[in-house]
This record gives structure tokens, C-alpha cells and sequence, in this order.
């Protein structure tokens, strides 16, 4: 089975299941149902798959594995070049975890069920061909398509400002790429191939031209992250979003902006980086501290599940740009974290959403008493989203603020980076402050939901989670108690990778100590 | 590996994970009386823990598995038993016991009581994470923890929207505490490289500094400060308290375990675990000093004015808590600690004491709708009285040992803080004395001012209930004579070994010594308080209101607590949410959407207009276009 091309596997079945389900005949009912379950078929053997490839991975090497390459474009160098480290394959697995569950969850689609699963399945494709990509131009493809299928989805099967949402994203997303696009052609321009392995080996770029690449590649990853002030997007795009949609949005769409600054700004523009570093230290304090407050005064409850994402989010930009293991590891864990548990949060919103088909927090109170089952994996999703140390959350934020907080402790350092770096305490304090906040949206919406007299008959006619909610609700909440216990099986098996991204940086160098 | 050692820890979260998941197929009974049973087999144990760990004066690590790991970080799961933590697994376990037997009859009518016991069984296994962490990540864990189930006990009765209300607040404020405890472990990382104690301990006298805001600060000095913000907020010392007295809406039994016994003192508990640490920053000692010293006095003045007899004991608890923060704050960790056990046993006893008077009123908690009870529920009249004479330290009382070497610490410190600490706890002294016997008094004695209804239905209350209060009434008798020695006496130094830090000049010690008219003070205040309580609330009834009347705004001060809850209210709340609304409506939507992607569709829909009103179909206006535009390019060529 090594032999196997897997990557290629995981990443073109889903688009195979595309083609299957035009073969799905009768009436409009069946069509939808059977299309579900080919999908949900489709995409549980992807997850096995990948775990396949989780077996077959060595953690302990840091270099890129299962690596396929065929020349693609040969004039120009392009290559289809697939292959995965740690970083990339915990973000393939969340995304074919969260996958069969997603659509196990989706139950209630009003029409076109099955094109609505052929956008989810070539949703799958491209996000994992973005996870693994390692050409340049391969990647930008993948990035940008996942874009269509998104677009699609909200805008087809969104809610009733569908075509705003819809638009708002795409222009954002779409402004932010076409930058990328650029800086992308500029690197190929000036050293002539789009082989990533061969661009992270070789020597990097002059300081003025880096910085020029940073901020292109910022413009793309900020919006996809998304980092205050374009985040704008996300709110309406959760807001107008079928569930499932929701759910991939935040589950692993979010991730691919941090992905995207973990491959390519920080390895192959470290100086830039550095530069740039208090700008992404300003902008993730202004978006912990900014977004919580906004969500602080939030009615609807996606909307507030939407700011809170920017929020944490903050803590993945300030943890990547601490320049130490503890940031990084931080950051990683909270991409993970928040994958898991900001589209559990959106699963609790849609289990709400199909029985009482509103999000205004005014229309419920006292849900608790209908629904007790549901009430216990909800509690447990708001501490997580809260980060109480024991859930993944808490890993994670704990981890980025502690990287931020000892920025100063890498030696030996030059004058002017001890400068910048001792700005690490005030940055973790200021940061740390959206714990406090995090925990008063977040408590303030269950309160809110669940508690008090129950206000009205429709809470009144409530029904408890069924077994599917409560299996897939379930799962997700193990596995993020799991990952908050057991923080150490995501650590070491990201720990290589990480600490060999920080070797090739060479933070030390980027900070030459000053010769008197 | 089922050690004795690991079942006291596990056995409260096996009973969590049964009631909490079987609740329903155990039913009611079988829930509280499996939880009441793993939790008296774990009190059990922890006796016989203490017995090795603190009077044979063992200690080890049980390191169960790794956490995080990160780098040169390391963080282990691990239970790490000396003498502390022995004394305050004896104080959890035990009093966590009683409590759950006392909740059988106290909760005797709630529907919801698997999830009660569940959440008290959660509670009690955070709390024995937090007191056997042998590093401040784990420590932080249990802390979180218990504010966990804190929260989800204040807000047993989630229908009510005041118990809403209180369990949101005492999470938040105590988020603000935590906010503070989480950035002292980083700096303490930052410190040391290290977040075990005694990787700590090793390296004590550090010197770095680092910045905040541009000042250069010591890193130790700040980080130790941040740990007691974190304290503060779980110990509901005076700026973080507010969320204390909120949180009586929970289940009184609620009140007795977390909100007297052991939640509130793991601040106390966390400094004591430190103090070799806080040993060497000598200015966060003297806030510490200063802050216990006015949240015991301005505490006790707000329990003198309120009327809910819960309400009441939660301001005592809050200024008994001031002196065990003092005692840490002038060095006295071993008076600290004797209080801490002490007031477990006397303060979880007048609260289940209290929570037998509401049960037998039928959930009156009024003072001013009781009084002539004593006849009628003698029993818990007795031992409230056992109680109350311990809280005001009366000799031979359990309080009585524990707050005269408290006060004679402070006296003895010989420093400016030790002398304030003093002053206000004395002062404090007379009015914990005044307060409890007014209550006392409002609530048994005199005439009955509940209706006759609901007196005829005055009871006492089930076996269950007062044999939980009788064993606690041993314990505020007995235990301040029988571990003074251990304590704070000739055998500390066997006892504590090297858990607790004594500083050069080793106040206890010096505590033995001070002068006659120091020692009796704190007797004095306590019995001229009564006197006093007796006076005003049972021989002269009037004169509390005449009181009230010639110092109307201090009454007024005092009865709204300071002012606390407002002040915060103008200064944090709501401008958050005002700033909140701001950010949203002009920041996101009519700023960043407005220039941004709004303004852009807008842009592109005005350009579209414009093209094509150029697109008229007139021959002419393209020919003319045609003409200009070659005439332009031949220029621009020629030139």
C-alpha cells in the first residue's frame, strides 16, 4: 500500500464522488438521500485513508513525506508535486475528520441535494490538495478553487442576504489572491521554478523584495485567516451560510490563512517576517480585543460564534509571529482546536437552527430544560471555545500567549531585535485580555440560550438531541477533551516539524548580534 | 497504580463520571448515595494520607502522565504529597464529605439531585487537583476547575435569572483573577524556564527583569504579583470579591464547600505552596499584607448591615479570608494555614447551620422574618452558637488559637504593614464578633417574626443533616487545641519540614512573645462585640435603628457594600458594551464595510454606469472618439 500515490488519492476521491453522484437516479427525494449517503460513504473511506497516511508518516522527520511529483506544465517547471509534514497532515486529517461528520449532520437541505453534496465533495478536494500542494502554482490553483465551491454553497443555499454574503466573500478573498498571484510569479520570475522544496532550500531574497512578497502574501492569508480589518466577510458569510457550510468555513477554510503564513511567509520570507512581526502583533490584539467586544453586543447567534473565531484567531497571527516553539506549537494547536470546536459550536447553532429556524438570542431562554443531552455538549464546547485548561482549547491560547511572553528569551539577539522582542510581555497582556472577554461572550450566549424560564412555546415544543447529533456532538467533544488532556499527542508529533521551520529560519541569524 | 494516594484524588471524579453519566438510570438515590460513598471512602483515605505524609512527615511525587510538552517546557500530570497537601486533603475530602451526606437531606426535594451530586463530585476532584499539582500549569487547571463547578453550582437553579446572573459574574471576575494568574505563570517561566515548584524553589533569587509598557521591571517581583491577582480573584479579596456574596444564590450546601470551606482558600493555599517564592519579594508580601488587612476590616463592616443571613456569613468568610492573607502577607504561612483549617471546619458548619434554619423557615433567609427559633430547632441553635463562638475566637474555641496567632504575627512583623494588618484586624475582630451574634440573636432569640403559618411548620431537621453539623461542631471545638501544636506550636518545624518557607526573622516565633495587652486584645474585641450584639439586638432593640440614623451615609456605605458592584458596573460593563456597539456599528459596518468591499460594488456599479452611458449607438459620438483619440496618439508620437 506505500507504493500508493495516497495523497493523490485522498485529495482526487472526493472529486471521483462527484462524478458518481451524476449517476444518481430517481425521484427528487432519493436523489437527495442517496446522494447524502454516497457522499457520507465517500468521504468516511477519505478519513480512513488518511489515516492510512497518518500510519505510513514518520513524525520524527521533518522533511516532506509521501511525496509524489509529475511534471505538470515542463516549460514552465510546474510539477504536480504533492507531499506532507506534520503541519500539512494535521490539517488534511481535521479537514477528512470534520468531513463525514459535517455531512452527517447535514439532514435538512430544502432543494438540489444533490448538487449541494458535489459542492461538498469538491470542497474536500481542494482543501486538501491546498494541505499538500508543494508547487507553487498547484497551491495557488487549489486555494483559489476552494473559493467556487464556497461561493456556491453560500450562495445557493445560504439564507436571505445569500447574494451579499456570497459576493462579500468573494471579492474579498478573491482581491487578497490575486496579490498572492502576483508575489508568486515574482518568485518564479526571479528564480525560475515553482518547486517549494527547492525555494525553502535555497537561498532567500534581498530584504526589499521580501517585504514586497510579505505583504502580497499577507493581503491573501489576512482575509482567509481572518485578521481585523478584513474580517468583515466572515460574520455576513456564517451568518448567510447553510450549517455545513458554517462548519467547513470555520472548521478548515480559516485554516488555510494560517497554513498559508506557516508554508510560505515565515520559511520562505523569515527576514520579512521579522519586520513585519509588531504589525501582526498589533493587528492580532486589535482583532482579540476589537472582535471580542463587538461579539460582546451580538443578537444573533452565528454572528457571535463568527466574531469569536476572529478572536481566536488572533491568538493563531500573534502565536506564528512569536519566533519560538511555544508560538508555533500555540498557534498549531489552536488552528486544530478551533477547527474542532468553533464547528462543533456552529453543529450546536444548526441543531438549534432546524428546530426553531431563528438565531435571534431573544427568541430563546430555558432550552436546557427541553433539551439536557444537548445541553451538556454545548457547555462543554463553550469551555472549550473559552479555553478552560483541559480542553484543547486552553493549549492552545495558553501556548501562543506563552510564546508571545518570552519572545525575549531566544539568544543571543541583536539591539535592535532584544528591542522588538522585549515588547513580549506587553504583548501577552494585552492579548490575555481576551480571555476575560472570550468567556463573557461565550457565557453571556449560554446563559442567554439555555438558562431561565423557558420563554416560549416553541422552546416549549423543543426535542433533544437525536442519536446522530448526540454521536457526531459527541465525538468532536472527546476529541477535544482528548487533545486538552493528552496535549502531548499533538505536540510531539508537530514538535519536529515546527522546531526544523524554526531552524530554517535561523532566528538567531535574523537577529545578527550588533559587533561593537 | 491504585494507590491509596491516587484513589483520594479519583475517587470524587469517579463519582462525577458515574452520577453525571448514569444520573438517570441510578435515579436519585442511587446517585447521591454512590457519590456520598466514593467521597467519605476518599475522606477515609485522606486520613490515613495525612497520617503518613504530615505527622510521619513523608513526601513524593506520583507523576501519572505527560501533559505538554513543548521545547524545554514539560508539564506532567502529577500528585505531589507532603504536609500541605495532606492538610488540605483532610479539609476537602472531609468537609466535601459531610457536605455531600448533608445534601441527602438538604436536597431531599429537588428533582435535579444526580447533576447536584455530580457537580459537588466535580468540585471536590478539581480542588484535589489544584492542592496536589506539583506545578503551577496543574495548579491553574484545578484553580479553572473549581471555578467550573463553582459556576455550574451557583447556577444549580437555572431557572432563576439572579442565579444566572451570579454564576456569570463569579466566572468573569474570576477570569479577571485568572487573566492575572496565567500571564504569572508565563512570567515565571520567563523567570525560571520552569513550572514546577520545585524547579522554582531550586533557583530561588533570580534576577531579571523585563519590560512592560516600556518599564523595566523585575520579572519575579511582577510575575508574584500576578499570581495574587489570581488569588485575589479566587479568594475574593477586596477589589475581586463582588462575585462572593452574589454567589449565595446557589444551594446553601453550595456555599458551605466552596464558597467557605475550600474554593475561596485556594489563594491562601496557592501563596503557602509558594512561599518560598513570595519569601524573596518581600513588596508583593507587604500588598499582600495590606490588601488581606482592609478586605478583613471593610468586609466585616458590610456583614454588620446586611439583613440575608447567608449573605452575612459569605461577608465573614470574605474577612476571615483577609486574615489568613495578611498572616501569609507578614510571613506567617503556618498561622495561615491553621486559620484556613479552622475556619473550614467553624465556617462550613455555620453556613449548613444556616442552611437548617432556611430549611426549617421554608426557604427564608431574611433575618428580619426570623427570630424566637431556638426552641424550635435546638439542635442547630446549639451548634450555630459552637460555630459563632468559634468565628469570634472565643477562648478554647477552634478560631480562638488561630486568630490570636494570626494578630500576634502582625503585631510581631515589626514592620509599617504587620502594624495596619494589626489594627484593622482587630477592629475586624470586634465586628465579626458584633455581627455574629447579631445574627444570632435576629434569628433565635426574641420574639418569632415569621408568620404564624410558616412557624407552625418549623422543623428540625433530619439525622442526616445535623450529624454532618455535629461532626464539623467537634472539629470548631476541638481542632484549634489539638493541631495548634502542629501548626504553630513547638512541633511546626516537624511538621511543616520545608513545605512552608520561615522567613529570617521568624515571626511565629516572635508571635509567642509579644506583650500581655497584644495576646489579649483580640479576646477582648470578640467578647465586648457580643456584649455589644447583645445590647442592640436583644436588650435594647432600638438602638441599632438610632445608629443608623445618626451616621445615615456610613449605614448607607456599608449596607451597598462600598459601592463595589456599581463602580464596576460604570467603569467595566458598560463601557464594554457601549465600546462593543461602537466597534460594530461605526467600526465594522459603516467604516471597514463602507470604504471597503460596499464602497468598491459601489464603485464598479458607478463605473458601469458611466461606460455606458458612452455606449450611446450614435455613429457620430464613436467617430468622434475615433478622430480625437488618432489625433491624440499622432501627437503623443510626433512629439
Amino acid at each position: 500500500m506505500s507504493t500508493w500515490p495516497l495523497l493523490t488519492l485522498i485529495t482526487f476521491l472526493p472529486l471521483l464522488g462527484v462524478f458518481l453522484l451524476l449517476f444518481v437516479r430517481g425521484s427528487h427525494e432519493d436523489v437527495a438521500r442517496n446522494s447524502r449517503d454516497v457522499t457520507l460513504i465517500i468521504t468516511f473511506i477519505n478519513f480512513v485513508l488518511s489515516l492510512k497516511v497518518l500510519l505510513l508518516f514518520n513524525p520524527a522527520d521533518p522533511s516532506f513525506q509521501m511525496v509524489e511529483k509529475y511534471p505538470l506544465i515542463p516549460s514552465l517547471g510546474i510539477s504536480y508535486h504533492m507531499g506532507v509534514d506534520a503541519i500539512s497532515l494535521s490539517l488534511v486529517l481535521l479537514t477528512t475528520f470534520l468531513m463525514p461528520l459535517t455531512i452527517l449532520m447535514s439532514r435538512h437541505i430544502a432543494s438540489r441535494g444533490r448538487e449541494y453534496m458535489m459542492a461538498f465533495l469538491l470542497l474536500e478536494t481542494m482543501m486538501i490538495g491546498t494541505f499538500c500542494a508543494l508547487d507553487t502554482m498547484l497551491f495557488y490553483v487549489f486555494f483559489e478553487a476552494v473559493l467556487i465551491p464556497m461561493f456556491l454553497i453560500i450562495g445557493i443555499w445560504g439564507g436571505g442576504r445569500r447574494v451579499y454574503a456570497s459576493f462579500k466573500f468573494f471579492l474579498y478573498t478573491l482581491l487578497g489572491s490575486v496579490l498572492m498571484l502576483i508575489a508568486l510569479v515574482a518568485i518564479y520570475l526571479k528564480t525560475g521554478t515553482t518547486d517549494l522544496t527547492v525555494l525553502m532550500a535555497g537561498d532567500t531574497f534581498p530584504l526589499e523584495m521580501q517585504k514586497w512578497l510579505w505583504l502580497a502574501f499577507l493581503a491573501s492569508f489576512a482575509v482567509k485567516l481572518p485578521m481585523w480589518p478584513v474580517h468583515t466577510w466572515l460574520p455576513d458569510a456564517h451568518v448567510e451560510a447553510p450549517t455545513a457550510g458554517s462548519v467547513i468555513l470555520a472548521g478548515v477554510l480559516l485554516k488555510m490563512g494560517g497554513y498559508g503564513f506557516l508554508r510560505y511567509s515565515l520559511p520562505l520570507l523569515p527576514d520579512a517576517s521579522l519586520y513585519f512581526a509588531p504589525l501582526m502583533w498589533g493587528l492580532a490584539i486589535v482583532a482579540i480585543i476589537y472582535t471580542s467586544l463587538v461579539a460582546l453586543v451580538q443578537t444573533d447567534m452565528k454572528k457571535m460564534i463568527a466574531y469569536s473565531s476572529v478572536a481566536h484567531m488572533g491568538f493563531v497571527s500573534l502565536g506564528l509571529f512569536t519566533f519560538n516553539i511555544y508560538g508555533l506549537q500555540g498557534a498549531m494547536v489552536q488552528i486544530i482546536s478551533h477547527g474542532l470546536v468553533s464547528a462543533a459550536l456552529f453543529m450546536c447553532v444548526g441543531v438549534l437552527y432546524d428546530r426553531m429556524h431563528t438565531r435571534d438570542l431573544a427568541a430563546y431562554g430555558g432550552v436546557v430544560t427541553r433539551m439536557p443531552r444537548f445541553a451538556v455538549l454545548f457547555m462543554l464546547m463553550t469551555l472549550a471555545s473559552v479555553g478552560l485548561p483541559g480542553t484543547s482549547g486552553f493549549v492552545g491560547e495558553f501556548l501562543a500567549l506563552l510564546g508571545g511572553f518570552n519572545m525575549a528569551a531566544v539568544a543571543p539577539l541583536s539591539e535592535v531585535c532584544q528591542a522588538r522582542f522585549s515588547y513580549g510581555p506587553t504583548v501577552a497582556l494585552l492579548a490575555a485580555s481576551g480571555v476575560v472577554l472570550g468567556a463573557a461572550y461565550m457565557l453571556w450566549l449560554y446563559r442567554k440560550v439555555m438558562f431561565g424560564e423557558v420563554a416560549n412555546e416553541n422552546v416549549a415544543a423543543l426535542r433533544d438531541v437525536d442519536t446522530v447529533e448526540w454521536v457526531v456532538l459527541g465525538i468532536l467533544g472527546l476529541v477535544v477533551l482528548w487533545l486538552g488532556i493528552n496535549a502531548n499527542a499533538l505536540l510531539q508529533f508537530l514538535e519536529p516539524s515546527l522546531t526544523a521551520l524554526l531552524s530554517h529560519m535561523n532566528v538567531p541569524a535574523l537577529c545578527p548580534p550588533t559587533v561593537p | 497504580m491504585l494507590s491509596t494516594e491516587v484513589l483520594a484524588v479519583f475517587l470524587p471524579l469517579l463519582g462525577f463520571v458515574l452520577a453525571g453519566a448514569l444520573g438517570r438510570r441510578l435515579g436519585a438515590h442511587g446517585a447521591e448515595y454512590l457519590t456520598t460513598a466514593l467521597m467519605l471512602t476518599a475522606a477515609a483515605l485522606s486520613i490515613s494520607l495525612f497520617g503518613t505524609y504530615a505527622l510521619d512527615g513523608q513526601h513524593t511525587t506520583i507523576t501519572l502522565m505527560s501533559w505538554m510538552s513543548v521545547g524545554p517546557l514539560s508539564v506532567d500530570w502529577a500528585l505531589r504529597f507532603d504536609a500541605l497537601t495532606a492538610v488540605m486533603l483532610v479539609v476537602v475530602n472531609g468537609v466535601s464529605a459531610m457536605v455531600h451526606l448533608y445534601s441527602i437531606g438538604y436536597m431531599h426535594h429537588d428533582p435535579h439531585r444526580p447533576r447536584f451530586f455530580a457537580y459537588l463530585s466535580l468540585f471536590t476532584f478539581a480542588m484535589l487537583m489544584l492542592v496536589t499539582a506539583d506545578n503551577l500549569i496543574q495548579l491553574f487547571f484545578g484553580w479553572e476547575g473549581v471555578g467550573l463547578a463553582s459556576y455550574l453550582l451557583i447556577n444549580f437553579w437555572y431557572k432563576k435569572p439572579s442565579a444566572n446572573a451570579a454564576s456569570m459574574k463569579a466566572f468573569l471576575v474570576n477570569r479577571v483573577g485568572d487573566f492575572g494568574f496565567a500571564l504569572g505563570i508565563m512570567g515565571i517561566y520567563f523567570a525560571f524556564g520552569t513550572v514546577s515548584f520545585d524547579g522554582i524553589f531550586n533557583q530561588l533569587g533570580i534576577e531579571t527583569s523585563f519590560k512592560l509598557f516600556g518599564w523595566t521591571l523585575d520579572a519575579v517581583t511582577l510575575s508574584c504579583l500576578l499570581l495574587f491577582m489570581g488569588a485575589m480573584g479566587k479568594s475574593a479579596q477586596l477589589g475581586l470579591h463582588t462575585w462572593l456574596p452574589d454567589a449565595m444564590e446557589g444551594p446553601t450546601p453550595v456555599s458551605a464547600l466552596i464558597h467557605a470551606a475550600t474554593m475561596v482558600t485556594a489563594g491562601v493555599f496557592m501563596l503557602c505552596r509558594l512561599s518560598p517564592l513570595f519569601e524573596t519579594v518581600p513588596e508583593v508580601l507587604a500588598v499582600v499584607t495590606i490588601l488581606g488587612a482592609l478586605t478583613a476590616f471593610v468586609a466585616a463592616t458590610i456583614g454588620l448591615t446586611q439583613f440575608d443571613i447567608k449573605r452575612v456569613i459569605a461577608y465573614s468568610t470574605m474577612s476571615q479570608l483577609g486574615y489568613m492573607f495578611f498572616a501569609v502577607g507578614v510571613g506567617a504561612y503556618g498561622a495561615a494555614m491553621f486559620h484556613l483549617m479552622t475556619h473550614a471546619f467553624f465556617k462550613a458548619l455555620l453556613f449548613l447551620g444556616a442552611g437548617s434554619v432556611i430549611h426549617a423557615l421554608s426557604d427564608e433567609q431574611d433575618l428580619r422574618n426570623m427570630g424566637g427559633l431556638w426552641k424550635k430547632i435546638p439542635v442547630t441553635w446549639a451548634l450555630m452558637w459552637i460555630g459563632s463562638l468559634a468565628l469570634a475566637g472565643v477562648p478554647l474555641f477552634a478560631g480562638y488559637y488561630s486568630k490570636d496567632i494570626i494578630l500576634e504575627s502582625a503585631w510581631a512583623s515589626h514592620s509599617a504593614a504587620g502594624q495596619f494588618a494589626w489594627y484593622m484586624g482587630i477592629a475586624a475582630a470586634f465586628m465579626t464578633a458584633f455581627y455574629s451574634w447579631r445574627l444570632l440573636l435576629m434569628a433565635f432569640h426574641g420574639q418569632p417574626r415569621a408568620s404564624a403559618e410558616v412557624m407552625s411548620h418549623v422543623h428540625e431537621s433530619p439525622f442526616v443533616m445535623l450529624l454532618p453539623l455535629l461532626v464539623l461542631a467537634v472539629g470548631a471545638l476541638g481542632s484549634g487545641a489539638y493541631a495548634y501544636d502542629w501548626f504553630v506550636g513547638e512541633g511546626r518545624f516537624e511538621f511543616w519540614r520545608t513545605t512552608l518557607a520561615v522567613g529570617e526573622h521568624d515571626v511565629i516565633h516572635a508571635a509567642h512573645d509579644v506583650t500581655g495587652w497584644v495576646k489579649h486584645m483580640p479576646t477582648l474585641m470578640g467578647v465586648s462585640g457580643i456584649f455589644l450584639a447583645f445590647i442592640a439586638y436583644l436588650w435594647v432593640p432600638k438602638l441599632p435603628g438610632a445608629l443608623v440614623r445618626m451616621f445615615p451615609s456610613l449605614h448607607a456605605l456599608f449596607y451597598r457594600k462600598w459601592l463595589f458592584d456599581e463602580l464596576y458596573n460604570a467603569l467595566c460593563i458598560r463601557p464594554a458594551l457601549c465600546l462593543g456597539r461602537v466597534f460594530w456599528q461605526s467600526g465594522d459596518v459603516r467604516l471597514i464595510d463602507g470604504l471597503g468591499p460596499n464602497k468598491f460594488a459601489e464603485a464598479t456599479k458607478n463605473a458601469a454606469d458611466e461606460l455606458h452611458a458612452a455606449q450611446s449607438g450614435y455613429v457620430y459620438h464613436y467617430a468622434f472618439v475615433v478622430v480625437f483619440g488618432l489625433a491624440a496618439l499622432l501627437i503623443w508620437l510626433t512629439w
